[in-house]
């Protein structure tokens, strides 16, 4: 056993800060729980996707999706959470080569663009429920609302995190021995993400 | 792809250029309105296309952006471990409710 292993497991040593400690693995802990935790996330998404598929067509009065849905306005909200998962993994490239000014510049895009994301499902939502969808009015309504606001909550989360690398990046903290935070972060972020191409899909696009 | 390099052996990671990201980024914008012009044309298997293209988009995001094809396998086991049961519950479920003939049960006493 090296000398390192035997430092660490007696407690000795500083904790490192990047992803290279000793696991029984060798990889870090941190990442596999947060990949663990991914593998859950597609439980939780695929109940509320599972749900809105049992209970499509299942509404006795509108309106109905095809009434409401506004796929120009809905593609474009898609487009720009794409582009934040890139803006997202070029961040992550910034931090890692110690270019503190792309770093934070890429993270503000992230934070902007989400922001963008959750603008425009809040505008959707209003425009529903003056036309009449709400929580209770229908099965659709219900198992819609459940499913993209989930969604949409999630992207807040993120949103928030981004904006704390942000804060921390523009301070000058974000070094690159801290690159396994924003990589765990752009992990979440880049979830959310895939989650959103799944339900553009299956939602909107297949009627 | 010339891009990537592999220049860590200790968790497999990889480090592709900001140009490969991009490029990445520009192809998923492209299938996105491939999407949206499927689904406007209506061509004969639109739907089995749209999904297609959905579960491309979806394995470039967490193939390159979640840098899943570069990383150890072990991320990449837990994350399909869990994506396996949820495709598996919502075929199911719709399978179930959407395909299979409903039986009235008989009404005993």
């Amino acid at each position: 056993m090296s000398e390192a292993v035997l430092e660490q497991q007696s407690g000795g040593g500083a904790a490192p800060q990047d992803d290279h400690h000793h696991t029984a693995t060798g990889l870090n802990n941190w990442k596999v729980g947060f990949w663990t935790f991914i593998g859950s996330e597609c439980l939780f998404f695929g109940t509320l996707l599972s749900t809105y598929m049992v209970y499509k067509g299942a509404s006795l009065e509108g309106p109905y999706p095809r009434d409401i849905f506004d796929i120009p306005l809905t593609t474009l909200s898609t487009f720009v959470l794409l582009m934040s998962s890139l803006a997202m993994v070029l961040a992550l490239d910034g931090v890692q080569k110690a270019k503190r000014k792309v770093a934070a510049f890429w993270l503000g895009v992230v934070v902007v663009f989400g922001g963008i994301f959750l603008g425009f499902q809040y505008y959707e939502f209003n425009h529903f429920v003056h036309e009449g969808l709400t929580l209770s009015h229908s099965v659709f309504g219900s198992t819609f609302y459940v499913l993209t606001g989930f969604h949409g909550a999630h992207v807040t989360v993120g949103v928030i995190w981004m904006a704390t690398l942000l804060v921390q990046s523009l301070r000058g903290k974000l070094t690159p021995d801290k690159a396994l935070q924003v990589e765990i972060a752009g992990l979440y972020w880049h979830f959310v993400d895939i989650v959103w191409i799944v339900i553009f899909v299956l939602i909107y696009l297949i009627p | 792809m010339s891009q990537v390099t592999h220049d860590d052996a200790h968790e497999g990671h990889a480090h592709a250029s900001p140009g490969f990201y991009w490029m990445i980024g520009g192809i998923l914008a492209v299938l996105t309105a491939v999407e949206v012009a499927l689904f406007y044309i209506k061509p004969p298997g639109e739907q089995p296309l749209l999904l297609i293209l959905s579960a491309v988009k979806f394995v470039m995001v967490i193939g390159y952006f979640m840098h899943l094809k570069f990383d150890s396998k072990i991320f990449t086991g837990v994350f399909v471990a869990g994506l396996t049961l949820a495709v598996f519950m919502v075929t199911a479920l719709v399978v179930l409710y959407h395909h299979m003939p409903v039986t009235p049960v008989p009404v005993v006493g």
